[in-house]
């Protein structure tokens, strides 16, 4: 099992690197975002607007948490399943969305995004959202409040463990 | 007849809510152990590993197990001989859930409606599911469910002649077709029988049940729990659904008489935190 240190923002070179199947531990900045904040970037998109922060060359995390308890900067923090995100994926990756964490497989038109768009898809292990928590130092909310846990959050994470499940030539791992 | 406030029972549900979000119940950690002893492929054993650290964790920082502390479903075993003073019993049991999602730091997973989708921020309502039974009791057990392994799960409206294999074939295709959307290694439980809405009930519930339990199941039901799991756990899906042998950690099978023209077939899959909690009151 290979494993790679690496930093988020990824840069291109680094994304080349990845191999479906390699074990990395993330540190840098990433961002969440789910079902309802996805919606909201799409739609936004779709009507040429602005969205709220800046998208270009990001690490998206497919990630609601629970709310942390006084002293924590941040509760349960696990992935959920990608696979709904995958109507709004292709456009967000043309945008600028190089890397996303989440779980579970995706659609061909994602991989196909994927490969043109030279982007990385990261899988953390689903249902480990209290081991995950420890990897996140800071969070804090940036967009879209009124969704409560959905909210968008610009988080700092300390190798935060993950799977490259595919890569940027399109090799899937749960194939 | 015996009272039962509302006030005693919306205490219990809250107390409920907190609990399952934050301890596995024992049957349900051991199995985990088990299988990372045995799991042989490395990245599906260093999985398990961290599903173990993570049970851990939860207790020791009280951090919930898994962010989605899931929608509160609730079955309720109400003695006929119970009068339920101070209320009314819906009420009560939505108001313990809010307090307990509330002051136990648990996620707020429920929207007002299934397209508007406005979060109602307090988790409610619940899932209720009442059974009068003879007597002065009142049980209610707690079973969050979460929805990455929820949304997974499938009734299939089967032939009589399908018969046990066609069982067993519709289980295992869902199972595989969950891959890692359901958290593996999944739990599952199964209904068969009855008809359309109470197989997918009683699958519910049979995610409730321990192994001994299944002592009063018919003797190819236990049959039919054993071959789903060695069949499954030989898929390849594996921990986190990155893989290896350890994708079922169990099977619970239900069963109910039904219709001279049917086999109905309910299908529930739990994540690896199969979470639930009872209360006498």
């Amino acid at each position: 099992m290979k494993t790679l240190n690496i930093n988020s923002p990824l840069t291109d070179e680094q994304i080349e690197e990845l191999s479906c199947g390699d074990y990395v531990l993330i540190t840098g900045t990433i961002y969440s975002a789910r079902d309802a904040a996805h919606k909201r970037m799409y739609e936004a998109l779709e009507k040429g607007e602005e969205l709220p922060f800046d998208i270009k060359g990001i690490t998206v995390y497919y990630m609601g948490p629970t709310p942390p308890r006084p002293g924590n900067v941040i509760g349960s923090a696990g992935p959920t399943t990608s696979g709904r995100m995958d109507k709004y994926t292709p456009l967000l990756l043309s945008r600028g969305i190089k890397a996303m964490i989440g779980k579970g497989k995706r659609s061909e038109k994602v991989t196909e995004a994927m490969i043109e768009n030279h982007c990385v898809y990261m899988a953390a292990v689903g249902g480990a959202g209290a081991l995950l928590s420890k990897s996140i130092t800071s969070s804090e909310v940036i967009a879209y409040d009124d969704l409560g846990t959905e909210a968008v959050r610009r988080m700092e994470v300390k190798d935060f463990p993950a799977v490259v499940a595919i890569d940027c030539r399109g090799n899937c791992i749960y194939k | 007849m015996r009272e039962i406030t509302c006030k005693k029972i919306t205490a219990a549900v809250k107390e409920l809510c907190i609990e399952a979000a934050y301890y596995l119940p024992e049957d349900m950690k051991e199995s985990l152990r088990r299988m990372e002893e045995n799991e042989e492929h490395a990245l599906g054993k260093k999985v398990l590993g961290d599903l173990l650290k993570n049970l851990e964790i939860a207790e020791k920082d009280m951090i919930p197990i898994c962010q989605d502390t899931g929608m509160a479903v609730f079955f309720i075993e109400l003695g006929q001989d119970v009068h339920i003073t101070g209320g009314d019993l819906e009420e009560a049991v939505n108001r313990g859930v809010a307090e307990g999602y509330n002051e136990g730091y648990l996620r707020k997973s429920v929207v007002k409606d299934p397209l508007e989708r406005e979060n109602t921020k307090d988790n409610t309502p619940a899932i209720i599911h009442l059974k009068m039974v003879p007597g002065e009791g009142f049980k209610i057990t707690l079973a969050p469910k979460g929805f990455g392994s929820e949304n997974m799960s499938r009734v299939i409206m089967l032939k009589p002649a399908d018969g046990y294999e066609g069982i067993k074939k519709a289980v295992v295709d869902t199972i595989i077709s969950a891959g890692a959307n359901a958290c593996p290694p999944m739990f599952v439980g199964v209904g068969i029988g009855g008809d359309f809405e109470l197989c997918a009930l009683m699958a519910k519930h049979a995610l409730t049940l321990e192994e001994q339990d299944m002592e009063h199941a018919p003797e190819y039901a236990r049959r039919l729990a054993e071959e789903i799991k060695e069949e499954a756990n030989r898929s390849g899906i594996g921990p986190a659904g990155l893989g290896g042998g350890s994708t079922v950690t169990g099977v619970r099978i239900e069963t109910y008489p039904t219709h001279i023209a049917g086999l109905p077939v309910g299908v529930n899959i739990c994540c690896h935190a199969n979470r639930h909690a009872s209360k006498e009151i």
